[in-house]
C-alpha cells in the first residue's frame, strides 16, 4: 500500500469545526417553539411523598405544565428494572420527585419552588453494611434485600496456593465516590411529533439501547423512538444508561406537545449524574520464594446507591483484573453491590479497573518488598504472555506487557539517574541505559529540579503498576456487534455510515482512515456519518474501549465489500481479473500494467449508468468470536483481544505538609497497532489526568446521602499547571484480530496511575497509601501513623 | 426591566435589549446565537465560556452583560479570518489538542490572550497562565504542545 494512512498522525476530521466554535453539541440544540424542564428533586434521602400541591407553580405566568409521579407511565426501566420518571418514595437526595415545563428555564426553576411537598420520613441507610444488617429496612421492599448482586469467583485451589507461599500479604482499600465531570453537563431534548414518533438529542454512548429502554419506559414500540446523538462534550461512561431525566423530558414533550429540554447545572450533574461505585476491598496475595505468585483473594462491597445501573457490572471487571492480570494460579473473588440511600453509581471509564488495579498494584509492589526482588523483575517474571490462556479463561492473543513493563523501566532508570544517582537499583554497578529511552515522546518539559537541590523534608520515590483492559470488545451484552455501510458515490466520494459513535475520542477519524486505506481515497473524500439511529446500523455502544476495534472491524468488512464491487466492475471494464487489480490514489490499477488503470468514480457511475446497474454499496457486520460469561462461574473469554500497559510514576511528597507531586508519568501502552498515535498519545494522556485526579484529589465528599462539594472549585481536577511530564509510548504487537491489527486503549491510560503514584509514596516515604485519593491529610496521618510505630 | 446596550462583537455592532440580570455568556448563547463559548459551570470554574473583552479574557458566565455597553468583544466566532482558521486554532487541531472540543473555544480564547500579553512563553508560564481552563479529555499535553508551536512559529 502505498498512501499508507494508517499509523498516521492524522488530526481529527471534526476539530476544524470544534476549534471554530461551529460543532452543534446538546447544550446548542434550539428548536421552534421549544420549552425548558426542570427537575424538583427529594429534599430527604429516604421519604414517602403523602402530598403535593403543584396549583401555586401551575399558575406561574410561563409555566406550561407541571407533572408528578402521577405522570409516570405503568413501566419500570433501567438496568435493574427498580426506577421510574418520579417518584412516591424517594429513595435518595437526588429522586425526582416533580418537573415543571415552562417557556424559559429561569420560570421553570422559579415554579420549582412553588410545589409544596409533605414528606413522611423513612429511616436512612447510608452504609453498604448496615443495609446488609439483619432486619434492616428494605430500600426496594419488591427485591426482597438490600443486596442486589453477589458475584463469586474463583479458580484453583486456594489453600494450596496458600500452602505454597512463602511470603502472604493482606491489606484493606477503601475507594471514594469519584465523577466523571464532563466538561458539558448532562442535556437532552426531546420531541414528539403527530404520529407520536419521538426523537432525542442525546449525549448518551449507546443509543440503539436507549431507543429499547425509552420505549420500555415509555410503553411505546422501539420503532418509534428516534435518537439523534449531538457533539457530546465527555462521556467517560455517563453515556451508558439510561437515566430518569430522559423519560422525563418524553414526557414532557408530550404532555406540552412541544419540544423540551432538559439540561443540567454543574451542581445538578454532580448531584443527580452518577458517580463511580465507592467500595471497601479486602485483598490477600501471596508468592513463591522465587517470586511465582500463588494465589489472590479479593472481597469488595460496594454502595451501588439507591438505584441499579450498569456500573453494577463492574465487579466483572474488577474480577479480571484480580484474576488474570499477570499469571496467578489460584484465585477467588467476591464482591456484594449493595442498595442503599445514597448517590446512584454508574459505569466509568475504566469499569472498575482503576479501583482493582489501585489494589493489586499495591499487593504486587508489597510482595515484590517482602520477597525483596525488584518491583519490575518480579512483574516481569509473573507477566501474561501471548497465546495463552488465563484460568479464567480470558483468550489472550497478542501480549505485550513485558515490554510495555521494560520501556517503563527504562524511563524509571532515567528519573534514578536525574533525581538521586545515589539510588540506583535496577542496574547493578549504578551503569544506566539512556538509549532505552529513546523513542519515548515527552510530551511536556517542566524539569524535576536536581536532586542535590532538594530541600531535607521533600522525599522522592518511583512507582510502578500495570494493567490489563478488554481490547477487542467486551461482551456484556447479547450481542457485541457493530453494523456499517460504504458507498461509494459518482464523484468518488465516500461515506462510512457506522453503527458506532465519536464521543471526542476520535473513532470517526481512526474509522476513515481504515475506510480510506482499504479503498485507496484520500481522507478528505471520506464523510462519517453516526449520530442517528434512523440512519446506523446496530451497535452495542460506545464502551469498554471497543470502537477501535469492533466498529473498525466491521468498517473494514463494509470497506472490503465496496472494494470487491469497484474490483468486479473495473475488471470488466479494463479486460483484467478482478486479482490483478489494486486501488489507490482513487484510481484502480493493473497491477504490472504500468498506466492502466480507471478512475473510482468512472467505476462508480459505469457500474449503474447502465439496465440492470448496481451502486456501490458495502455492508459489514462485525460480532466478536467472544462469550458471555458463565453466569455461575464467570468465567469464559470476553474480549477478542486485551490490551496491556504499565505506568511509572516519579514522584515527590513534602512530608511536612503531606502533599505529593507527581513530576513524571511514564506510560507504555500495547495497543496491537496504533491507527492514528495522536489520537492513542491522545487518549493516554487524558486517561492519566483522571488516573491523577483519583489518585490525589477527585473524590465527591458524601456525607447522609447528600454531596457537600458540588462544585469544580471544591472537586478538584487536574489543571495543566498541576499535570506532571508525561511520557507516552506505543507498543505494537499487531494482534491478529484488531483492524490492521489494532487493540482498543481508550480506558487504559488512567487505569494503573493510582497504584504506580502509591507505589512511588512508598519508595519516598516508606507509607502504603491505601485510601483514595491519597490527598495531604491522608498521608500525613500515614506518616504519622508510621512514625508512632517507629517509637513502639 | 430591559436595557438597550451595545455590544461590538467581533467587530460588528450589536444593539439588544436585554434583562439585566442576565450574564454575557447568556447574552451571547441565547440572544445572539454565538454558541461558541460554552457553559461547563456558570461560576467561573471551568473557563470554557472565556471571550476577549476590552483586551482581558475573562469568564463570561461570570459577567453582568449590562455593564458592558460600548466594550469589543472577541469571541472563538471571531478568530477565523477570511475562512481561515487562527494560526491558534488551527495548531491545537494539528497537534491532537481538540478531543470532545467543549473546552476548546475557551482555550482557544485565552491562549490569544496569553500570547497577546506574552508572545514568547515558557511551558511552565503557558501552563500556569492557562490553568483557569478545565479539560476532561487531552490531559492538556497537545493543547501546550500546540501553544508553544505558535509561540515558536510567531518568531
Ligand atoms: S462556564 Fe464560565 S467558567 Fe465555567
Ligand atoms: S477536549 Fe474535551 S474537555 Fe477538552
Amino acid at each position: 500500500m502505498t498512501d499508507a494512512l494508517i499509523g498516521q498522525r492524522v488530526p481529527k476530521l471534526d476539530a476544524p469545526s470544534k476549534a471554530a466554535g461551529k460543532t452543534i453539541y446538546g447544550h446548542d440544540v434550539r428548536l421552534p417553539s421549544m420549552l425548558h424542564g426542570r427537575i424538583l428533586y427529594s429534599r430527604y434521602a429516604h421519604a414517602k411523598i403523602i402530598r403535593m400541591d403543584t396549583s401555586r407553580a401551575e399558575k406561574l405566568r410561563g409555566v406550561k405544565c407541571v407533572l408528578t409521579p402521577k405522570d409516570n407511565p405503568p413501566h419500570r426501566f433501567g438496568y435493574g428494572k427498580d426506577n421510574k420518571p418520579f417518584k412516591d418514595i424517594a429513595r435518595s437526595l437526588r429522586d425526582e420527585i416533580a418537573g415543571v415545563v415552562a417557556t424559559d428555564a429561569d420560570i421553570a426553576e422559579e415554579a420549582l419552588s412553588l410545589i409544596e411537598v409533605d414528606y413522611e420520613l423513612l429511616p436512612n441507610i447510608f452504609s453498604p453494611r448496615e443495609a446488609l444488617s439483619e432486619g434492616a429496612l428494605l430500600i426496594h421492599p419488591e427485591h426482597k434485600s438490600n443486596l442486589f448482586q453477589r458475584y463469586n469467583y474463583s479458580h484453583g485451589d486456594l489453600a494450596q496456593g496458600e500452602s505454597e507461599s512463602a511470603v502472604v500479604v493482606e491489606e484493606k482499600f477503601l475507594l471514594p465516590y469519584v465523577s466523571h465531570v464532563c466538561m458539558e453537563t448532562s442535556v437532552v431534548v426531546a420531541q414528539f411529533d403527530h404520529r407520536d414518533h419521538l426523537t432525542l438529542w442525546s449525549t448518551t454512548q449507546i443509543p440503539f439501547l436507549l431507543q429499547r429502554d425509552l420505549s420500555e419506559a415509555l410503553g411505546i414500540p422501539g420503532s418509534n423512538v428516534r435518537i439523534i446523538q449531538t457533539a457530546v462534550g465527555g462521556a467517560f461512561g455517563r453515556g451508558l444508561d439510561i437515566y430518569p431525566y430522559e423519560p422525563i423530558a418524553a414526557l414532557m414533550s408530550r404532555k406540552t406537545g412541544q419540544p423540551v429540554r432538559v439540561a443540567f447545572s454543574r451542581e445538578e450533574e454532580f448531584l443527580a449524574g452518577p458517580a463511580r461505585q465507592p467500595a471497601e476491598v479486602t485483598v490477600r496475595a501471596g508468592a513463591k520464594a522465587d517470586g511465582t505468585l500463588t494465589f489472590r483473594d479479593a472481597s469488595c462491597m460496594l454502595d451501588i446507591g439507591a438505584y441499579v445501573s450498569w456500573g453494577t457490572v463492574t465487579p466483572l471487571v474488577m474480577m479480571e483484573t484480580t484474576a488474570s492480570l499477570y499469571q496467578v494460579p489460584h484465585a477467588r473473588f467476591t464482591a456484594d453491590c449493595v442498595y442503599t440511600n445514597n448517590l446512584i453509581t454508574g459505569a466509568m471509564r475504566g469499569y472498575g479497573n482503576p479501583q482493582s488495579t489501585f489494589f493489586i498494584e499495591t499487593l504486587m509492589d508489597r510482595l515484590a518488598e517482602a520477597l525483596k526482588m525488584d518491583p519490575v523483575n518480579f512483574r516481569i517474571m509473573n507477566a501474561n504472555v501471548p497465546n495463552s490462556e488465563t484460568p479464567q479463561g480470558l483468550v489472550i492473543t497478542s501480549c505485550g506487557l513485558k515490554e510495555c513493563l521494560e520501556a517503563v523501566a527504562a524511563s524509571a532508570d532515567s528519573a534514578r539517574m536525574n533525581v538521586y544517582p545515589e539510588r540506583s537499583r535496577r542496574n547493578e554497578g549504578g551503569r544506566l541505559v539512556l538509549s532505552e529511552v529513546e523513542g519515548m515522546t515527552v510530551t511536556a518539559n517542566i524539569k524535576p529540579s536536581p536532586f542535590n537541590l532538594q530541600p531535607p523534608h521533600i522525599k522522592r520515590g518511583i512507582g510502578f503498576a500495570s494493567t490489563l483492559n478488554v481490547g477487542g470488545g467486551a461482551r456484556i451484552y447479547r450481542s457485541d456487534g457493530c453494523g456499517a455501510t460504504v458507498k461509494v458515490d459518482d464523484f468518488g466520494h465516500v461515506t462510512l455510515v457506522t453503527g458506532s459513535t465519536e464521543i471526542g475520542q476520535g473513532s470517526e477519524t481512526a474509522l476513515a482512515q481504515i475506510v480510506a486505506q482499504t479503498l485507496g481515497v484520500k481522507i478528505e473524500n471520506i464523510t462519517v456519518l453516526n449520530s442517528d439511529t434512523d440512519i446506523k446500523p446496530w451497535d452495542v455502544g460506545v464502551h469498554a474501549s471497543r470502537t477501535t476495534f469492533i466498529a473498525g472491524n466491521a468498517a473494514y468488512l463494509a470497506a472490503v465489500d465496496a472494494r470487491n464491487q469497484i474490483f468486479e466492475t473495473a475488471a470488466q471494464l479494463l479486460g483484467v481479473g478482478v486479482d490483478q487489480l489494486s486501488a489507490s490514489a482513487g484510481q484502480v490499477t493493473v497491477r504490472d500494467e504500468a498506466g492502466k488503470s480507471i478512475s473510482l468514480e468512472q467505476v462508480a457511475r459505469r457500474r449503474h449508468f447502465k439496465e440492470g446497474g448496481k451502486v456501490i454499496l458495502g455492508e459489514g457486520w462485525y460480532d466478536p468470536p467472544t462469550q458471555l460469561v458463565d453466569k455461575d462461574t464467570y468465567k469464559g473469554n470476553i474480549s477478542a483481544a486485551y490490551g496491556f500497559g504499565a505506568q511509572m510514576a516519579e514522584v515527590e511528597v513534602d512530608i511536612e505538609t503531606g502533599k505529593v507531586r507527581v513530576l513524571r508519568l511514564a506510560c507504555a501502552n500495547d495497543v496491537g497497532h496504533a491507527i492514528n498515535p495522536m489520537a492513542v498519545e491522545g487518549q493516554i494522556e487524558g486517561g492519566a489526568q483522571m488516573g491523577l485526579g483519583y489518585a490525589l484529589t477527585e473524590e465527591l465528599i458524601v456525607k447522609d446521602g447528600k454531596v457537600l462539594n458540588p462544585d469544580l472549585l471544591d472537586y478538584r481536577l487536574f489543571t495543566s499547571a498541576d499535570m506532571p511530564i508525561i511520557e507516552t509510548r506505543i507498543i505494537e504487537t499487531d494482534d491478529p484480530g484488531g483492524p490492521f491489527g489494532a487493540k482498543g486503549v481508550g480506558e487504559m491510560g488512567g487505569t494503573p496511575t493510582a497504584a504506580a503514584i502509591a507505589n512511588a509514596i512508598y519508595d519516598a516515604v516508606g507509607v502504603r497509601m491505601t485510601q483514595l485519593p491519597m490527598t495531604p491529610e491522608r498521608v500525613l496521618a500515614a506518616l504519622d501513623e508510621k512514625e508512632k510505630r517507629a517509637r513502639v | 426591566m430591559k436595557t438597550l446596550i451595545t455590544l461590538n462583537i467581533n467587530g460588528d455592532a450589536r444593539e439588544i435589549y436585554i434583562d439585566a440580570r442576565r450574564s454575557l455568556l447568556d447574552i451571547l448563547r441565547d440572544e445572539l446565537a454565538l454558541m461558541g463559548a460554552h457553559r461547563g459551570c456558570d461560576s467561573g470554574d471551568c473557563g470554557a465560556c472565556t471571550v476577549i473583552v476590552n483586551g482581558q479574557p475573562v469568564t463570561s458566565c461570570m459577567m453582568l452583560a449590562a455593564d458592558w455597553n460600548g466594550a469589543e468583544i472577541l469571541t472563538v466566532e471571531g478568530m477565523a479570518k477570511d475562512g481561515q482558521l487562527h494560526p491558534i486554532q488551527r495548531a491545537l487541531v494539528e497537534k491532537g489538542g481538540i478531543q470532545c472540543g467543549f473546552c476548546t473555544p475557551g482555550f482557544v480564547m485565552n491562549i490569544k490572550a496569553l500570547l497577546d500579553e506574552n508572545p514568547k512563553p515558557t511551558e511552565a508560564e503557558a501552563r500556569a497562565w492557562l490553568a483557569g481552563n478545565l479539560c476532561r479529555c487531552t490531559g492538556y499535553a497537545k493543547i501546550i504542545e500546540a501553544v508553544m508551536s505558535v509561540a515558536e512559529e510567531s518568531a
